[in-house]
């Protein structure tokens, strides 16, 4: 099983996501934002960081890189397909998602452990979840806010949309508490909060068990080879 | 050099909170009378040859799927500038 993860310029946790993959069972698979070659991957990973500087828009010129035709295309055909935090901004940037991402309402920068329900356990990444499952993940943005009209944020949560939600506090003032959702089909799937950072014991969040031996965001990306393999 | 100016601002329902921090700072500083401030883009595009209607109806149309995000952000105006404005950095 190949997961791709793309690097784009300006990617920061390209090198920790493929990381989770090789962690989870796959063999990760560096993408190259200039190339039109997605090297016969079968998921994709858009990793987190600052694509282009966040100039423009976060996620908006990296949503215009020559292998986001591939990206777009082999989403639409099925392929999974996970954008955190940046990446999400990217997916929401190239309309694989809905909704949008804007500065956070308190307009700090934010990094903690986050605590997350998973809300939707069909998904192509959150298949190994436990409808309801509680879960602790790294956050850390500045334009986090998920936002969209009413009548896409009713679509979402009348279709059972909404992947992941904040729990505690909504740390950037996203709309419902929203920290991630998914396409019609659940193949792609976008979120703020980075799974890839707690797939390791030792580097994870704290746990009740032990300082940081979280690995919750593991399971993120078995749910991916899974989806993979029951196909 | 013609000049195609783009105007974009966040939508009027969204909180901006790059205005809210400038409204902040505008208040602490005793200009008081201000009683909201929003802060947006403009772009400026130079083309060589003559603007003619095709391409501000092309600019519109980049202006809409690049340039802004219409989920977060309106595009507000697409108009030639010219020679004297862009260099002044006002706007009609």
């Amino acid at each position: 099983m190949r997961i791709g993860v793309v690097t784009f310029p300006g990617s920061l946790d390209d090198r920790d996501a493929q990381r989770a993959v090789r962690l989870a069972g796959a063999e990760p698979v560096a993408l190259w934002h200039g190339d039109h070659d997605l090297q016969g991957v079968d998921a994709i990973v858009l990793p987190g960081g600052f694509s282009y500087g966040d100039y423009l828009r976060c996620g908006a010129i990296a949503a215009v890189s020559p292998i986001m035709t591939e990206v777009v295309s082999a989403a639409n055909s099925g392929m999974p397909v996970l954008g955190i935090c940046n990446g999400f901004q990217i997916l929401v940037e190239a309309h694989l998602l809905p909704g949008g991402l804007i500065r956070n309402d308190h307009g700090d920068f934010i990094c903690r452990d986050q605590r997350l329900r998973v809300e939707n356990t069909s998904t192509d990444w959150t298949n190994g979840f436990t409808a309801g499952q509680e879960i602790t993940i790294p956050l850390k943005n500045g334009e986090g806010g998920f936002i969209a009209d009413a009548e896409t944020i009713a679509r979402l949560e009348g279709e059972g949309r909404v992947v992941f939600r904040y729990l505690d506090v909504n740390p950037n003032g996203s709309i419902d508490d929203i920290a991630g959702i998914t396409n019609e089909r659940g193949n792609v799937v976008g979120l703020m909060p980075h799974p890839e950072h707690a797939t390791e014991p030792g580097f994870g969040p704290d746990t009740p068990a032990a300082m940081r031996s979280g690995v919750d965001g593991l399971t993120f990306f078995t749910s991916a080879i899974s989806a993979l393999v029951s196909r | 050099m013609p000049t195609i100016v783009v105007e974009v601002m966040p939508k009027a329902e969204l909180l901006d909170p790059q205005g809210k921090a400038v409204a902040g700072a505008l208040a602490r500083l005793g200009k008081s009378e201000f009683t909201g401030v929003r802060i947006g883009k403009r772009f400026e595009l130079t083309v060589d040859g003559p603007v003619d209607e095709a391409l501000l109806a092309e600019v519109r149309e980049i202006a809409e799927d690049l340039l802004a995000n219409t989920v977060i952000e309106d595009v507000v105006s697409v108009h030639q500038a010219d020679v004297e404005t862009v260099a002044a950095g006002e706007t009609h």
